[in-house]
């Protein structure tokens, strides 16, 4: 059978140190009326060249982006990732290892957890990161666990500019918590209603969270949030896109408690929607509260720099009920991918990417207006994605099946998302659009507009 | 043998094993990986406040610094491809390559996750296949892939449990029973949910006694909470007494699946009385540990919790698959997206290679190894509870006390032979605890050969104990101070351009 290596002669030689005729006298605990009577309904099994077409065919039924004009984003963007990445990543020494727990023959693993917690810093502004988290929409639920921990207070704030999964992934989590959340409203350019939210904020307000730039595309004025939360007395919780970073104001330099943010764009494949990786950073004092495993740097016995996992009694493990999260694992081996990332492309790449980001959104939105029959559709600055609002009369036409039919996945469409946006795409661009994509989706809208 | 030598970091002089990224590299270097960007942007699309103002202080490197460096880290890294990993409740077993070639497939790798469900049939008919043979080994009746890992799917079962309640009414029942031997996570995941973990003792034979349950399910219990096979690798023999009396209390029994690697094809935990329960994909179905996660956690329930779980899930609709949103009863969405997909199409790859009678012979070759490696042991060892032993065992290190050795150095010990640790001082309840778990993978070779060498630390630390005390000795640092590391904490490099 596939990976099992023991033999008959092996069968009989164990059986026999253990002392039992079979390995049926080893089951004489299950009870008899419960147990399988025959095989379970599950396919026969398959030599790896039988699966190996199987997968194939099941994968030729999905229609990848790379086969498409995809301009998709909304939460996961397709970006360049280095053959060297892949190399490294797929060293067996890192996806074959276990948890770092005895650290004398993890010291990979624990070193390049602390460089990844390191270089979250820097590109930050933050003075601490975790190990990571599941993804970003837990990560933000993690932080609000965190900031009623510090301050006691009872209540959330959130942008309603947030991704809607991040919202419902922080609502699954806080539903018992005694944690209340409150939701404030999207201003007319985009970004969060500031007067609702200084009418939401009160002596209850645990944390304020907002993105910037925002599910919207939106950067949002992050230093007047947080500003406005820290007035109530609120931490400010700031979801981040960590190449936007290169150019856009960190959360650090706004002032930010925590930062989080969904680290799928450093190097990590679409893989539709998982598994990526939860980047959460914060301020130092609030170390002792954060969830998830931290790594520490120290010295073995003979006095050489070594790393290890450091307050082990915030975690599960020892605190059991009274832990900060009940989190055990982070996602070492994404964690491992962004860190590679930072370190492939260094402060000049990464700064290509975003300037490239920036530019070609800005383009494909001149292109797209210039058919006539889309417009801009928030006045708020953006960065690597908008939303563009097509003539009601078109959509109606049924404008995203003719693009869909034609391999252009022209944007997220918002309608599902809020009633409001009906007619309107979430579009996004990266370093890896390519001008006849941009080509493609223009032409495409304005043909079938001149096809009324 | 992982060893390296250390080198001397040419800015400080410090010997160190391998420089941080920090501190290798020079100004200018690059890899040039995508073209130049065409430079800032105008103000009008970005005013100066929006724009980063500190110097983007990363490292700056060819790509032959980043290859050898992750070369050298990669170096002093234990791993499954080197050696065996004999810990108890993880499931370290082999990571099929041909499981990640597959997840590499364009096919499924390059799929965003807000593509259109026509765009993406191929991969809903996996999930949807997926959740149908979960089902099949688990005898549950409706699965969510969700859960991103263990935890997660505990915090996804307990809260559809207390969401039954909740439906019936039953707002009161918020005590969850948890046995002593239970994982960490299991009280961690009670109490973030809000709900009140009440710890139960394991009886004197290493098994919950029915009569001790009768006493402490009341009508304020939303759950019993148990890992079959426990912690100790010991099978609840009166489990079906316990369901009994749990749903006769309206107690929902949920199922901790870490240990499922000893139930495949044997029984299902439906049939056991389980009304929910999660699987950890990363253990029983080979997704690689990756150094502590990505893994997944689907969680599966019986039919009257079904409603409960998060959606969105996929619905089979003729020969097209859809995503059908969850409704109003559900404890909503538990992740980001669909889950942790690309450990989900491993998991699936795993299951088809052994069909309904190789996962049975899975569950069968994971006992048979761990009850051989007992009996290899038990005379070295104290053996807590001398009975047959499912997928893992415990032992105690009790016995070495008098020579004041500790289980601790026995693990550290261990490492210099070549092999990774047991899980120790877990389960909580059995002094100076080694948990030992083989799995199906390991070869007879391998288990002489890890017991040989426990057993040759056994000797060590009763002939000469400061030998074991003062381990390792053959890895790539000595022993590395905790205390240290969280009594002067430094989580960030914060040398040139870092933080003050």
């Amino acid at each position: 059978m596939a990976y099992i290596p023991t033999t008959p002669d092996d069968r009989r030689a164990m059986l026999a140190r253990i002392g039992v005729p079979d390995v049926e006298a080893l089951l004489a605990d299950l009870p008899a009326d419960a147990r399988v009577r025959g095989l379970l309904d599950i396919p026969p099994p398959l030599s790896e060249m039988e699966l190996r077409a199987e997968m194939e065919t099941l994968a030729a039924r999905n229609r990848p982006v790379t086969e498409l004009h995809s301009f998709l984003g909304g939460g996961a963007y397709r970006h360049f990732v280095p053959a060297a990445l892949r190399a490294i990543v797929g060293k067996p020494e890192f996806f074959t290892a276990y948890t770092p727990y005895q650290a004398e023959v993890s010291q990979g693993l624990l070193q390049s957890i602390y460089e990844f917690q390191s270089l979250l810093a820097r590109l930050t502004g933050m003075d601490v990161a975790n190990a990571s988290l599941y993804d970003g929409a837990t990560a933000l639920a993690e932080a609000i666990f965190m900031a009623n921990a510090v301050n006691g207070r009872t209540e959330v704030v959130l942008a309603r500019s947030l991704h809607p999964h991040w919202r419902e992934v922080a609502r699954t989590q806080l539903a018992r918590s005694g944690i209340g959340v409150r939701e404030v409203g999207i201003a007319p350019d985009g970004t969060v209603d500031r007067a609702a939210l200084g009418k939401a904020l009160s002596e209850k307000t645990a944390a304020v969270a907002f993105a910037s730039p925002n599910f919207l595309g939106a950067i949002e004025p992050a230093r007047e949030i947080v500003d406005a939360a820290h007035a109530a007395g609120a931490l400010a919780i700031h979801g981040f896109h960590p190449i936007s970073l290169a150019l856009l104001a960190t959360p650090g330099e706004c002032g930010a408690d925590v930062a989080v943010a969904e680290g799928q764009p450093l190097g990590l494949t679409l893989s539709y929607g998982g598994p990526y990786v939860g980047l959460f950073c914060a301020r130092r004092e609030f170390v002792r509260r954060m969830p998830g495993r931290l790594i520490g740097r120290t010295v073995d016995a003979k006095g050489r720099r070594a790393f290890v996992m450091t307050l082990q009694t915030r975690e599960q493990h020892i605190r059991r009920a009274q832990a900060t999260s009940n989190v055990c694992t982070n996602q070492a081996l994404c964690a491992l991918a962004a860190t590679v990332y930072l370190a492939l492309l260094g402060p000049r790449g990464l700064r290509a990417v975003a300037e490239t980001a920036f530019a070609r959104a800005h383009a494909l939105l001149a292109r797209l207006e210039a058919t006539g029959v889309a417009r801009r559709r928030f006045a708020a600055p953006f960065w690597n994605e908008f939303v563009v609002s097509f003539e009601p009369a078109l959509w109606k036409r049924g404008l995203h099946a003719h693009l869909e039919s034609r391999g252009i996945l022209g944007g997220v469409p918002l309608g599902p998302v809020d009633p409001e946006l009906e007619g309107s795409l979430l579009v996004a661009a990266t370093e890896e659009t390519r001008e006849e994509s941009v080509h493609a989706y223009a032409d495409a809208v304005a043909a079938f507009a001149g096809r009324a | 043998m992982l060893r390296r030598e250390p080198t001397r970091d040419p800015r400080t002089g410090e010997e160190v094993l391998e420089p941080l990224l920090f501190e290798l590299g020079s100004p200018g270097r690059q890899g040039g990986y995508v073209p130049d960007g065409p430079g800032e942007p105008p103000e009008r699309d970005l005013p100066a406040g929006a724009r980063r103002r500190s110097p983007l202080a990363l490292p700056e490197l060819s790509e032959v610094e980043v290859i050898r460096h992750f070369t050298h880290l990669a170096a002093m890294n234990h791993h499954l491809d080197r050696d065996f990993y004999p810990l108890g409740s993880c499931t370290m077993k082999h990571n099929p390559r041909v499981n990640e070639e597959v997840a590499a497939l364009p096919g499924f790798a390059a799929l965003h996750p807000w593509q259109p469900e026509a765009f993406v049939q191929g991969a809903l008919a996996l999930l949807h296949d997926l959740e149908r043979i979960l089902r099949a080994i688990s005898g549950m009746e409706a699965f969510t892939l969700q859960p991103p890992a263990g935890a997660a799917g505990e915090f996804t079962g307990i809260a559809a449990i207390l969401a039954y309640h909740h439906a019936r009414g039953e707002d009161r029942r918020r005590k969850v029973v948890v046995p002593d031997s239970a994982h960490g996570t299991n009280p961690a995941t009670v109490a973030r949910l809000g709900a009140v973990p009440v710890e139960i003792k394991t009886g004197g034979r290493g098994l919950l006694d029915p009569a001790m349950i009768e006493e402490v399910l009341d009508d304020e219990t939303a759950a019993l909470m148990l890992t079959v096979p426990s912690t100790l690798g010991l099978f609840e023999t009166q489990i079906r007494e316990i369901a009994a009396i749990a749903h006769r209390r309206g107690v929902q029994l949920y199922m901790d699946g870490a240990n499922l690697n000893a139930l495949l094809g044997l029984v299902r935990p439906a049939d056991l009385g389980f009304d929910a329960m999660h699987m950890n994909l990363h253990k029983t179905f080979s997704t690689p540990h990756g150094g502590g996660g990505p893994g997944a956690g689907p969680v599966g329930v019986r039919a009257h919790l079904a409603l409960h779980l998060p959606g969105p899930r996929v619905v089979r609709e003729g020969d097209r698959f859809r995503w059908e949103p969850a409704g109003d009863a559900s404890v909503g969405r538990m992740h980001g997206w669909f889950g942790n997909f690309g450990m989900l199409v491993r998991a699936y790859a795993y299951i088809r290679r052994h069909g309904a009678a190789g996962l049975r012979e899975v569950s069968e070759t994971a006992i048979l190894n761990a009850n051989y490696l007992q009996a290899l042991l038990k005379e070295h060892f104290e053996l807590p509870h001398a009975r047959p032993c499912q997928h893992e065992f415990v032992l105690s290190g009790r016995g070495l006390r008098e020579h004041g050795v500790k289980t601790l150095d026995v693990a550290k010990r261990l490492l210099d032979y070549g092999f990774y640790a047991p899980t120790i001082y877990f389960p909580l309840i059995v002094p100076e605890a080694l948990m030992i778990e083989p799995t199906e993978t390991e070869s007879k070779e391998t288990l002489d050969r890890f017991a040989e060498a426990l057993v040759a630390v056994a000797r060590e630390a009763r002939e000469n104990p400061d030998l074991v005390r003062g381990a390792p000795y053959n890895t790539p640092v000595a022993r590395v101070d905790e205390g240290r590391a969280a009594r002067e904490l430094d989580l960030a490099w914060e040398g040139e351009n870092g933080a003050a």
